[in-house]
């Protein structure tokens, strides 16, 4: 992949800054989600919380579904592969999806190698609990990162962690003396260069957003102050009694995040929120998919 | 001297950046109280147009921005910015503050696969590098605009009177010298 086309997948995912990327399932949620004021869709077939539900294998959504939302909306749309199925990932650039998360609330296709992300023109987002895993992915070739959450449960504790993860590993490698900087490279398991970007300027080299388990305007902006860049919210809209209202009302939330008097506003009436299930309830941890 | 940067999403930290290099302060545009503070100069960054075009109306930024800027207050926009001053968008019945005088195209280079990155002259500056994403461009324009550059023969910067509007980002490259000049403009 020549470098440019990398620069200018980081770059896309710069204009998505300090906005909402919403999973949508049908044209017509896509259309709700644009009008709400998402920066970007992600067409699925099932949202988290219902791949969750269903259990068995859940694959890359029908082409054909994820057309038909390219078509109803302007804004960028992303579609999910699984982890390591680089044919999946193929099939989603012939279609000129606009970003491809290879994610882990997909059935991992791999379970030893991720998909080499330098040999296609597309970006890829990726999920990282930690920033190991964050530097691996870059390495591989992603312009984006994400927590890992944990999809499908309106509960973003697992969320919280990876982000605090990630922002205290940093802080670490920024006060760390140049020498030190080879051992971290390989207890992280990545290449030294990346760690240099990192210890130079306390941030990953690619946009990073919080995912997983934000179901409310103050769950978004909480992933903002700790840090995020901008915010995937699930299940946590369209499993919502007002789904409308709701995305609305999270945009407004990651724009204004430090801005408590106004979330309490943004926060009045918005029906029930998804139900939800608690961290200690589930028996498959996503997350854990993918290191 | 002061400038205000709409803040309200998209890729507004890169054009403060911009400011940080250059020496100017600014302020940030993120809901009605932010307009109360002294400013001379606006400048609308690149993102989602249909994201912004929505919240700074429901934030309550659409009459004070627009007044400041048809009474002549400089403002620098880039990529979404352009298509929140174009007075009409080609592909998308919203318009916005709809104060230049152009129609332009939304991501009317295609989708991802089509953003790309090139160098290329700029009316009254040279060379300069351009990264267009999911770009727009300019169609048409009306008596009073200039042309400052263009992509064969798509047109992607225009200036009337003080809007200098531009379909690339300039933000994200590490050339100075568009923000220079905007910065030029505020000062006069």
């Amino acid at each position: 992949m020549e470098e440019n086309r990398y620069a200018l997948n980081k770059e896309l995912a710069q204009m998505l800054k300090g906005g909402v990327i919403m999973d949508v399932t049908t044209p017509e949620q896509a259309k709700i989600a644009e009008a709400a004021g998402a920066c970007a869709v992600m067409a699925l077939e099932r949202i988290p919380a219902d791949i969750r539900a269903a259990g068995g294998v859940s694959r890359m959504s029908d082409p054909k579904m994820i057309q038909g939302i390219q078509e109803a909306v302007s804004i960028p749309v992303m579609a999910k592969c699984r982890i390591g199925h680089f044919v999946e990932a193929q099939l989603l650039e012939a279609i000129e999806i606009d970003y491809i998360d290879e994610s882990e609330v997909l059935s991992p296709a791999d379970d030893v190698y991720h998909i080499d992300k330098t040999k296609f023109k597309v970006p890829f987002v990726c999920g990282a609990k930690d920033l190991g895993e964050a530097l691996r992915r870059i390495n591989e070739g992603a312009s984006m990162i994400r927590t890992k959450g944990e999809p499908g449960t309106g509960d973003v504790v697992q969320a919280v962690r990876h982000m605090r993860m990630m922002n205290s590993e940093i802080a670490k490698i920024k006060t760390m003396r140049e020498d030190e900087l080879f051992q971290e490279a390989k207890e992280l398991q990545v290449p030294y260069d990346l760690v240099v970007y990192v210890h130079e300027n306390g941030k990953l080299p690619v946009v990073n957003f919080a995912a997983g388990g934000v179901a409310t305007p103050a769950d978004a902006a909480l992933m903002m102050q700790l840090g995020a860049e901008g915010v995937f919210v699930g299940s946590g809209i369209f499993k919502s009694g007002n789904p409308e209202k709701r995305a609305n009302a999270i945009v407004k939330a990651v724009t204004n995040f430090t801005d408590a008097k106004m979330i309490a506003e943004l926060s009045k009436d918005l029906g029930e929120a998804m139900v939800g299930i608690n961290e200690q309830e589930i028996e498959l941890l996503m997350a854990e998919r993918g290191k | 001297m002061r400038v205000a940067v709409l803040a309200v999403q998209g890729a507004f930290l890169e054009h403060e950046k911009m400011l940080d290099r250059l020496g100017v302060d600014y302020v940030e545009l993120r809901k009605k109280e932010d307009l109360k503070q002294s400013y001379n100069g606006i400048i609308l960054p690149g993102g989602e147009s249909t994201v912004q075009g929505k919240l700074i109306r429901e934030l309550g930024f659409y009459d004070t921005l627009k007044d400041q800027i048809q009474s002549g207050m400089p403002v620098l926009a880039t990529c979404a910015g352009l298509i929140l001053l174009a007075q009409k968008v080609e592909n998308d019945d919203r318009s916005h503050f709809a104060t230049l005088p152009v129609t332009v195209k939304r991501n009317a280079y295609g989708r991802q696969l089509g953003s790309f990155y090139k160098e290329d002259t700029f009316e009254g500056i040279g060379k300069i590098p351009m990264t267009f994403i999911r770009a727009p461009y300019i169609t048409d324009i009306k008596e009073g605009v200039t042309i400052l550059a263009r992509d064969k023969e798509f047109i992607t910067a225009v200036s009337y009177g003080n809007q200098l509007a531009m379909s690339f980002h300039p933000e994200l490259d590490e050339d100075t010298r568009i923000h220079q000049q905007f910065v030029e403009m505020v000062e006069k």
